[in-house]
């Protein structure tokens, strides 16, 4: 696991914007975002996927754990 | 794909509703107006006593309990909170300051647009100020901390509350003000208005529509997902207006609104700022308490607060205008805005881990 972001408990755009930052600067390997509600789990998604990075969604007790690859 | 045709659907029927709603009673422009809305229910709770502006609004609670079944339905209901509550009360109040300045949250400030109201077409570009303004701190790590898991006693908080409004409404008591004259008087039935509420609640909750998420994410991440949302408000208010002849272009005289072009602009500057630092339109904060978010349901009281204190100190604008008072409040709104917005810039993902630490 390269780098996990932690973004429970925030709500949009914070965790899109944590995760875009975390993934710009990973350029490549695996980055996993934590986020603890479904406007979260979906915005991140479309982010990473619009940057070109392939997405994983697993449900962690009630939150979500994203794996995002490259 | 499928997304943006689900929320173009979802913006297209709050447009055509709020035509019907206006066809069928509500006041002009005002098929939905959430501020407005908010306003009306806190006069009916006798919290101000504007005589014009009482009512328990269906819409609103409609809102709040159909976000709540179908976030309970999918499995999206958690109860949340704690997150800087005193700061979301503040900002709940200063966004109800700006719209009662302006006269209308920015939902009706789309619905006034398409009605013809072109004061609207001034109040827009402040929004986007007010967004763009909010979005400088976002970037900057702007943050009002983490929530935590609340108990579900809070969760339902916000949806027991809309029942007890609704019973309160069918029960008519001596102690709740209905307007007799006014835009408060002016109202679809029940049936209609409640029908309504529940089905934009649904709909906001599947689909997210934000009015103010619309213009922030295409300025943050030139995304233009929400806003095919509130593009499609603003079409298909636009048509349907145009189809039943309450199409009516200009500046003077349109249905409660006024002409004080800077009040217009600098009031929707204030409910965007605001609603940003807050995460969200007050629409969208109705139907984050539906889905049990205590932040949501704090900023919401702060609303009431709000329109109580504009009423009270006869702050609110009104088709004469806005008054010197009320025009204090834009620049001191503003200031206390700016306020939090630089008093909260801090390492976001650090945040509320100090908190934890020490619990642990």
């Amino acid at each position: 696991m390269d780098g996990v972001v932690d973004c429970r408990g925030l709500s949009c755009p914070e965790p899109v914007i944590e995760a875009r930052q975390a993934l710009q600067q990973a350029s490549g390997g695996t980055v996993t975002v934590i986020v603890s509600n479904a406007v979260a789990r979906d915005n991140v998604s479309r982010a990473a996927k619009s940057m070109g990075w392939q997405v994983n969604v697993e449900e962690d007790g009630e939150d979500f754990k994203l794996s995002i690859t490259r | 794909m499928r997304d943006r045709l689900f929320i173009i659907i979802a913006g297209a029927v709050v447009g055509l509703l709020a035509v019907i709603l206006v066809m069928q009673g509500n006041p002009v422009n005002m098929g939905f107006c959430i501020a407005c809305f908010i306003r009306d229910i806190t006069g009916a709770l006798g919290l101000h006593r504007a005589g014009v502006v009482q009512y328990i609004r269906p819409e609103i609670i409609g809102l709040v309990i159909g976000s709540f079944a179908t976030a309970l339905y999918v499995k999206e209901f958690r109860a949340t909170g704690g997150s800087s509550p005193v700061l979301r009360f503040i900002l709940g109040m200063l966004m109800m300051a700006g719209a009662l300045i302006f006269l209308g949250c920015p939902l009706r400030m789309v619905l006034r647009l398409a009605g013809g109201d072109l004061n609207a077409l001034i109040a827009l570009p402040g929004y986007v100020v007010g967004v763009w303004l909010g979005t400088y701190f976002l970037g900057r790590g702007y943050t009002l901390g983490r929530s935590q898991e609340q108990s579900a006693v809070s969760g339902y908080a916000g949806p027991f509350l809309a029942l007890v409004l609704l019973v309160l409404l069918l029960a008519a008591p001596a102690f709740i003000f209905f307007s007799e004259e006014g835009p408060g008087a002016m109202a679809a039935p029940i049936v209609l208005t409640l029908g309504a509420g529940l089905l934009v609640g649904i709909l906001a909750q599947r689909t997210r529509l934000c009015t103010m998420g619309a213009i922030r994410d295409i300025i943050l991440f030139k995304d233009y997902q929400l806003f095919y949302g509130f593009a499609a408000i603003f079409v298909v208010a636009f048509a349907g207006n145009l189809v039943t002849g309450q199409f009516n272009p200009g500046l003077e005289g349109q249905p409660v609104a006024h002409v004080d072009t800077v009040w217009n602009f600098l009031g929707m500057t204030v409910v965007g700022f605001a609603a940003v630092l807050a995460g969200g339109c007050p629409m969208r904060q109705l139907i984050l308490t539906g889905e049990g978010q205590g932040d949501a349901l704090i900023t919401v009281f702060g609303m009431m607060a709000g329109a109580a204190f504009m009423h009270n100190f006869g702050l609110a604008g009104s088709p004469a205008g806005v008054s010197p008072a009320g025009q204090w409040i834009v620049f001191i709104s503003l200031a206390v805005l700016f306020a939090i917005g630089f008093g909260n810039i801090k390492a976001r993902l650090a945040a509320g881990k100090k908190g934890q630490a020490r619990a642990s």
